[in-house]
């Protein structure tokens, strides 16, 4: 009769599964025919393997979030480690013990109340599931720590919880000192029980135990059991199941859609907003915390996302470059953009009646189509130097947007209006492949960014003008004299963390000038805050983050600051007096 | 121990200096330039007379010499630091350590650097100049005027506001004189080229002073200046090097494209650097806009937060010549009303 | 309503009380910047969809701030998003911003061009 104590558990348990299954088939069959086709094709391949892999380091071990912040992925990994060991070594002890595996669920859950006699190998189990016990227990004192101070983490913020959230996070943090509570009990009655338990055992046989009071501590047990379980499907605690689903989906090479869908939500459901995202941010500079990807996400659970935090974000990519969950934040926005926006597209109908200009007459296809992007025509130093080493190098090219050119798309993208985008892309991309050259070359890194993505060109190669000069260079095209100036790079955030350019712009500094590391580069370089991912950001607060993003850049007091984007040159230019250059007018300058 | 020090010896400084003499006080200069004179160096005319700006610069070398003011000229200040008995410590760039009673900032300003403004092709293409560069131009001017790519120019466009009243730049504020310099140098242009188009884009025309508003008049009456109400936007360069200049005649409401020969930023006036080093050194005040910030906008305009620290001319913000001038007799006053009370 | 065969010429005088203000109220509330325009015509000069079509951005944010909305929708609908006149406005204003907000408004408010 008093193990009615294992109810709680158990309908717990069952409750969970039956809302797992319906949770997780929903998601599953909502995603599209391709998706779900790729599923199966990959599923008795390498793929799944190391989804497995994959989900041990990161579900589990919580390797990304270690790498970031020790202290936090230490005690996500004792949680999730430890409870995984304990159950696995549970099973292990009652195999040991009954000489089967198929035993009811409880059986090695409470493994402790219902055997307490000796047998081979018992002492070892005892202080293995102790010693596991006690691992976990020491990730509780910290999550503990977390909720009254978190800057002992080294996180400026930590997320706030729903009441649903609070149950599932009072009832984890009840559940290991209970079975701590409940073991040792059992241990001061009968004598088992490893290091940790058989200890405190000794101290409740001091204070007086009774078998009624260990029956209380097993029920509460089981209940902080219970109630997690239940608690758990809609709690944020769901990301700890929906991230191994999602890495499992990614390793079938499913990516995420323009338009929010199945695959998105499971994203969304997949963070453990452990707070990466909140530090990396740079909007705290301006004193704005409230708009980062971890509260977007929970807006998005919630259906409560408003406009100005949805708009209010440089999407510079900082914060999808730190997710240990590696979800992808930068889409994720954008396809809320595109359906916040998506009553409203354009038609560009306009682009149908332009007059239609005459073809060049050329002797001969050129080598490079060449498309300077709005922003260049704003920055000629830039425009000039491009095309005077196209002309030194010898180069023929076809100047694409010389007079009057489209948009390329990519500032509608970013503020979500995918449509309107498509319109654009349209009329370029039948300007770009008319043009018959082999090569799109680009100056500005959003352009670049919208031509890899979304243009699909064929057998066109795009190059930035960073990476072409250096092959220009290298084939002695152009030859470069080297100054002694030093000089610190920029990594623009469409061109880096968007398009993964990080080196051939180095290269080429490297041959112009004496090229300076900074403290925060490549992958983790700061934004310059001229972003047109951001639609609702005040001059003001740009400027905030430009000053501390310049602090990190002109440590060094170098004596020129290169970046390789109009845009980010036109935002620095506007408050330093050191020079700011952009790659194309450095490589001219070095050929004289 | 002097009584009054004073740093720069520019039109706000020896003007500083004769006042301060005429009160009965020492006084000495100290110029990080060859000479004296400051800007008025560079200029060929000023606003609205047309009066050479030489002519003013004599004025006070003479007055100078007649004096025999004390300059240090080529000497560059370090540091400026305020001592328990409110006498002040001047470091320079000489070996000299000055002392003195009472400091007078009259350091002035800075232009504008028009590269900043990548768009208007200033240091990119040939034919952009600026405000400054045309007045060194006009003084050196030997036979006809032609433009950096020697063509007699036929159309000339003035750019107001480069560099002043722009967020972009990141001055707020209106330099004030760069209209009226503007339509000084398009009159002057008108007489030098008479066959030549000359046009202002403006944003607002601020002719505050006497005699600006009537110089305005004068140059669209009898020189046919034209004024364009909009806001220059970009430049481009033609294969032959004139200029294509983009601009929204706003009254007109429609975009507007000119090809000129020269183009011609006003460029504006800026706090000097200088002024953040007061700040480093003795904890000078200076107001958003970087100038040094008065103690009273209205009747304490030649006080600093630091007692015994006085200001005058543009180094609290853009200033003529004659409100320099003005600026710089009321400080002898109000540095002799401190003296008086701390003796 | 009747026809009755022929029309009354609109009063070009701007009524300051019958202004239709629900969308530059809307614009101004979610966008304070909008306030700092002083029409100098930057914006339309360096305008990418100005140089294809006869595009006005501030002729147009005149005109929605006198609520004269019968051609916002053609117009704005022209506007590619690109960020120029951002980078050359001398009061900081939030363009793309705007721009967006007048696209909302006109969806939010149900305001359609007049044929």
């Amino acid at each position: 009769m008093e193990t009615y104590f294992i109810l709680p558990f158990t309908l717990g348990m069952i409750f969970l599964f039956i809302v797992l299954f319906i949770k997780y088939g929903l998601w599953i069959t909502k995603l599209s025919h391709i998706d779900k086709l790729r599923i199966v094709q990959s599923f008795f391949t390498r793929r799944t393997w190391d989804a497995i892999k994959e989900s041990f380091m990161e579900g589990l071990v919580h390797r990304n979030m270690y790498k970031r912040n020790p202290l936090l992925g230490y005690m996500h990994m004792c949680f999730a480690m430890g409870w995984f060991l304990l159950i696995v070594f549970g099973h292990v002890e009652s195999y040991m013990y009954y000489g089967t595996l198929a035993k009811a669920p409880w059986y090695p859950i409470f493994f402790q109340y219902y055997v307490h006699d000796w047998f081979p190998g018992e002492r070892f189990m005892a202080n293995l599931m102790d010693f596991l016990l006690l691992y976990i227990l020491s990730g509780v004192l910290l999550a503990y720590f977390k909720r009254i101070n978190s800057k002992i983490f080294g996180i400026k913020k930590t997320t706030k919880l729903k009441p649903l959230d609070r149950v599932a996070l009072i009832s984890l943090w009840f559940i290991f000192p209970l079975r701590l509570l409940a073991e040792s009990a059992t241990a001061a009655l009968y004598g088992n029980g490893g290091f940790l338990t058989n200890t405190v055992g000794h101290f409740f046989t001091w204070i007086g135990v009774t078998p009624t009071m260990e029956s209380a501590l097993w029920w509460a047990y089981s209940l902080s059991l219970g109630f997690f379980f239940v608690g758990l499907p809609f709690s944020r605690y769901m990301h700890i199941l929906t991230e191994i689903l999602f890495i499992f989906l990614r390793h079938y090479g499913i990516k995420l859609k323009k338009q929010f869908n199945s695959y998105s939500r499971i994203q969304v459901y997949s963070c453990s907003r452990c707070g990466v995202c909140i530090d990396v941010c740079q909007m705290h500079v301006a004193n704005i915390s409230n708009n980062q990807s971890v509260y977007i996400l929970k807006n998005i659970r919630d259906q409560n996302l408003t406009d100005r935090k949805l708009y209010n974000c440089l999407l510079c990519g900082r914060c999808e470059q730190a997710c240990p969950v590696r979800i992808n934040l930068n889409d994720l926005r954008i396809s809320q953009r595109i359906r916040a926006t998506k009553e409203y597209n354009s038609d560009y109908a306009f682009l149908q009646t332009l007059p239609v200009e005459p073809p060049q007459v050329v002797d001969k296809t050129p080598e490079v189509i060449y498309f300077a992007g709005c922003m260049t025509h704003i920055t000629p130093g830039i425009k000039k130097s491009v095309l005077k080493v196209l002309d030194k190098a010898g180069v023929s090219y076809q100047f694409m947007d010389k007079e009057k050119g489209a948009c390329c798309g990519r500032p509608l993208m970013l503020a979500g209006q995918y449509e309107a985008a498509q319109k654009l892309i349209a009329y370029n991309r039948e300007k770009i492949l008319d043009s018959k050259a082999p090569i799109l070359l680009v100056s500005c890194p959003i352009c670049y960014k919208v031509f890899r993505d979304d243009y699909e060109l064929g057998q066109i190669t795009i190059k930035h003008h960073s990476e072409y000069f250096l092959e220009l260079a290298k084939q002695g095209k152009i030859s470069l004299n080297k100054s002694d100036k030093s000089i610190v790079y920029h990594d623009p955030c469409e061109l880096g963390r968007g398009c993964g350019v990080y080196e051939p712009p180095r290269d080429l500094l490297r041959m112009t000038g004496n090229l300076q590391t900074s403290q925060q580069e490549k992958v983790n370089s700061l934004c310059c805050s001229g972003s047109l991912g951001d639609m609702s950001l005040s001059m003001a607060d740009r400027n905030v983050i430009k000053g501390e993003t310049l602090k990190v850049l002109l440590k060094s007091n170098p004596d020129v600051l290169a970046t390789a984007c109009p845009l980010c040159k036109k935002t620095f230019v506007k408050g330093v007096d050191v020079q700011v250059k952009d790659i194309a007018e450095i490589v001219a300058e070095a050929m004289e | 121990m002097i009584d009054v020090l004073i740093i720069g010896g520019g039109i706000a400084g020896i003007e500083t200096a004769c006042s301060l003499q005429d009160l009965g006080y020492e006084t000495i200069i100290v110029e990080k330039e060859k000479t004296i004179g400051g800007h008025l160096n560079d200029w060929d005319t000023l606003f609205p007379t047309h009066r050479s700006a030489s002519e003013v610069l004599a004025h006070y070398t003479d007055e100078t010499r007649r004096r025999a003011l004390t300059i240090y000229l080529n000497t560059n200040v370090i540091s400026v630091k305020k001592q328990d008995d409110g006498s002040f410590e001047v470091h320079t760039s000489r070996d000299v350590v000055f002392r003195s009673k009472t400091v007078v900032l009259a350091s002035g300003y800075r232009l504008f650097n028009a590269e900043k403004k990548e768009e208007y092709g200033y240091g990119i293409y040939d034919n952009v100049i600026t405000s400054a560069d045309l007045e060194k131009k006009l003084k050196q001017l030997n036979g006809e005027f032609k433009t950096p790519t020697d063509k007699v120019p036929e159309k000339i466009a003035f750019i107001h506001c480069v560099g002043s009243r722009d967020e972009k730049s990141g001055n707020h504020y209106c330099s004030k004189l760069c209209c009226v310099t503007a339509v000084k140098q398009a009159i002057h242009m008108k007489q030098l080229c008479p066959n030549a188009n000359v046009f202002c884009c403006y944003m607002d025309l601020r002719m505050y002073g006497p005699g600006f508003e009537e110089m305005y008049r004068e140059a669209q009456e009898k020189y046919h200046v034209q004024f364009i109400r909009g806001r220059l936007s970009e430049v481009g360069e033609n294969a032959n090097g004139t200029l294509q200049l983009k601009v929204e005649d706003t009254l007109a409401a429609r975009p507007c494209k000119i090809q000129v020969d020269l183009l011609v930023l006003m460029v504006g006036m800026e706090a000097d650097k200088s002024t953040e080093l007061f700040q480093q050194s003795c904890g000078l005040q200076c107001a958003p806009n970087r100038f040094v910030k008065p103690k009273d906008h209205h009747i304490g305009s030649n006080l600093t937060n630091i007692d015994g620290f006085f200001t005058a001319g543009a180094c609290i913000g853009p200033m003529s010549v004659f409100d320099t001038v003005n600026h710089a007799k009321a400080v002898a006053f109000s540095v002799r009303d401190y003296l008086n009370a701390t003796k | 309503m009747r026809n009755f065969g022929f029309t009354t010429t609109k009063s070009r005088t701007i009524e300051y009380e019958k202004i239709d203000k629900r969308l530059i109220g809307y614009i101004l509330e979610n966008e304070p910047s909008f306030n700092a325009c002083l029409s100098c015509g930057s914006c339309t000069a360096i305008c990418s969809a100005g140089n294809l079509t006869s595009f006005n951005i501030r002729k147009l944010s005149l005109q929605i701030r006198l609520g004269d909305l019968e051609k916002t929708h053609e117009e704005i609908d022209k506007c590619m998003l690109c960020g120029k006149c951002l980078l050359e406005c001398p009061r900081g204003i939030n363009t793309r911003n705007v721009i967006m907000l007048i696209k909302k408004g006109l969806t939010i408010f149900e305001i359609k061009d007049k044929a």
